[in-house]
């Protein structure tokens, strides 16, 4: 039976060019001032790396805890480009940023081939090992290469990532990933979730499709990364450590597993919630910052234990006949294999 | 020859107070099969409790060690109760965001300029260090200190769980809840049980950690946390000898790739032999395939 999802494309590109007019307009009048558009530009980069460990965990059940390295490799590779040989130039700006994602998904490729092999917490635990090997080499990488600085961090990065570029990577992921996600390849994902042995009984090829999956979701990483080199003045290792892949952790689960809109919602959400907590707490409790962001982060969880839009997805993006799409009530749980399940009781048991 | 054995020692030292943080991890996972990321945060408030105890209002050390224990028990206890019960029948992610939010609480919370503020402070030393050289091997009295105690605490450790009642409605637990529960066994009660223990342990260590590398802060727990963890992981998650071979090999190795390879590239080769070990033994040197036991 083959269905068309064509139907909510319209619609996306309708409210991307909705919100793009939007900002426009505010930019204009100033609401959006320079320091709020740094923070938008930030929360977009943020949630395109969001999207892939979205694909690698929430679609394909694979977790992962060293999300930020290929997000760091990315801006190195991406930064690198850029400032030796780029100063300004858009081409070499773009050549920068597929090369970035080729950097990581070529990363991702080598080190899942072995990795992938282990199973849910035992993966994180490899995924975040690597992780801090990788923040740990950047911190001496000019050893190697002068120009990263080493643990003082990358400067002279030409910084030309502006709203609209950052903006149409954005809707040009979500709209690779909508796709890929509707294709066989997206049923494929969703099957090594749920079962992996059932998968491969029925035939799918579970290393090939977890391995892509890896690779792609490592490669999106990358490309933020690459973005976030040209539009921060610095590319510092501490930004790529094991506490940033939790992050992007957060995004996706708290956004509910398996959920592309959530994702998007929440990655968004998230940023501008760290912001709008500078801008209410003042000079004076700042310090509480990090404490009521914890605090939100427990209670968020506590009362959305499957995330805030898990089961929902915005129906232009994917539709609801398609399969999975309302059905992350069963989320992607770390050893869904069975053989981890040991004790631990099954839900509403 | 001499030198290496006297960072041999080094690595024992450092490897010993892991697994007094291990040893938690591995607990918790075994019985609720839940990475509490919490738990390195634990071990830091063991550390400022004993400061505080000793430094600011005197108490003596054999008086300060219980205290901080007890403290951090508690500590664990009530973190169990709020951030992870209401989650038990949930997907496991849900508790470990819920931990990664209790562990940033923790620290940011602890770092406010009332409570234990962001500073790093130096811990006085609670006895006098006595430095002891036979045949060229040096080794002090804190390392004595450390090494007696943690024996000390894991033997005690090691008759609980195998032969008291309580560990042994701990063991049930772990392999099954629900049969555990129709047995007659209060689960929750064991799992808070579990929860008090391993903080305990971790407390235990943070003190230990403290006298022998005397500068603690609120984000102390984060690294040791995280090596004590992997540590775990390296030995077979849930298992209590595997947990201390763990350890052992990564004090050795942090100490001894510090010492002969490069200090700034230590982690890459814990980090390094983990992923190597996982790859080749998928569950841990003394892991056993499928399900893991306390």
């Amino acid at each position: 039976m083959k269905q068309k999802f064509t139907g909510g494309l319209p619609f996306v590109l309708a409210a991307a060019a909705v919100f793009f007019a939007l900002r426009e307009v505010l930019g204009i009048t100033e609401i959006v001032n320079a320091y709020w558009q740094l923070i938008l530009d930030q929360a977009m980069i943020i949630t395109i790396a969001s999207i892939g460990l979205s694909i690698i965990y929430g679609f394909c059940g694979q977790f992962s805890l060293g999300h930020a390295a290929f997000y760091g490799l990315g801006a190195y590779a991406a930064g690198l480009i850029s400032k030796l040989y780029g100063h300004g130039n858009y081409g070499v700006f773009l050549l920068g940023l597929v090369a970035a994602a080729a950097f990581a998904g070529m990363v991702a490729f080598l080190i899942g081939r072995p990795i992938l092999r282990l199973r849910s917490d035992y993966l994180g635990i490899a995924t975040m090992g690597f992780g801090i090997i990788v923040k740990v080499l950047m911190d001496y990488s000019n050893k190697w290469i002068p120009a990263t600085n080493g643990a003082t961090g990358m400067t002279g990065v030409p910084q030309i990532a502006k709203f609209p570029a950052v903006f149409i990577v954005l809707l040009l992921v979500v709209l690779l990933v909508r796709n890929l996600r509707l294709s066989s390849f997206g049923r494929a994902w969703m099957a090594v979730r749920d079962d992996e042995i059932a998968a491969d009984a029925m035939g799918v090829d579970t290393t090939r499709v977890k391995t892509l999956a890896f690779v792609l979701g490592c490669a999106l990483a990358g490309l933020a990364g690459g973005l976030y080199a040209h539009r921060y003045p610095i590319v510092h290792p501490s930004s790529f450590d094991f506490l940033k892949s939790f992050d992007f952790l957060i995004i996706v689960v708290a956004g509910g597993l398996g959920s592309l809109s959530g994702t998007v919602v929440t990655g968004i959400s998230w940023v501008f919630l760290l912001e709008v907590l500078r801008a209410v707490l003042g000079q004076s409790f700042i310090d509480f910052r990090g404490v009521l962001y914890a605090l939100a982060l427990i209670l968020v969880i506590i009362l959305r234990p499957k995330g805030l839009l898990s089961g929902l997805e915005w129906q232009a993006l994917i539709p609801r006949h398609v399969p999975g799409a309302r059905s992350a009530g069963r989320p992607a749980e770390p050893g869904a294999d069975g053989s981890m399940k040991g004790g631990m009781p099954d839900a509403g048991a | 020859m001499i030198e290496a054995i006297n960072q041999i020692l080094n690595g024992l030292q450092l490897g010993s107070v892991y697994a007094l943080i291990a040893l938690g991890y591995t607990m918790v996972y075994g019985i609720i099969r839940l990475i509490n990321f919490a738990h390195g945060d634990v071990f830091m408030v063991g550390a400022f409790v004993a400061f505080f105890s000793t430094a600011s209002w005197g108490l003596p050390f054999y008086i300060a060690v219980p205290l901080s224990m007890a403290v951090c028990a508690v500590l664990g206890v009530t973190i169990e109760r709020l951030a992870y019960r209401p989650l038990r029948y949930q997907a496991r992610i849900a508790a470990l965001i819920s931990a990664i939010g209790v562990s940033l609480f923790i620290e940011y919370g602890t770092s406010l300029k009332f409570v234990f503020g962001p500073n790093f402070r130096v811990v006085p030393r609670p006895f006098n260090v006595a430095q002891w050289d036979v045949g060229g091997v040096q080794f002090s009295n804190i390392q004595v200190i450390v090494l007696v105690t943690v024996v000390v605490l894991l033997t005690a450790l090691q008759y609980m769980v195998t032969r008291t009642k309580m560990g042994k409605a701990m063991r049930a637990v772990s392999f099954d809840h629900d049969a555990a529960r129709l047995m007659g066994i209060n689960v929750d009660a064991i799992i808070s049980y579990t929860f008090a223990l391993g903080s305990a342990l971790a407390a235990a260590g943070g003190v230990l950690y403290s006298a022998a590398y005397p500068q603690i802060n609120p984000f102390m727990g984060i690294m040791p946390g995280l090596k004590a963890f992997t540590a775990a992981v390296l030995g077979g998650i849930g298992n209590i000898p595997g947990a201390m071979l763990g350890s052992l090999i990564m004090g050795e190795v942090d100490v001894l790739s510090a010492a002969y390879l490069s200090s700034r590239l230590r982690d890459v080769f814990s980090f390094s032999i983990l992923i190597l070990v996982l790859l080749i033994k998928p569950s841990g040197l003394l892991g056993k395939a499928g399900p893991e036991k306390v």
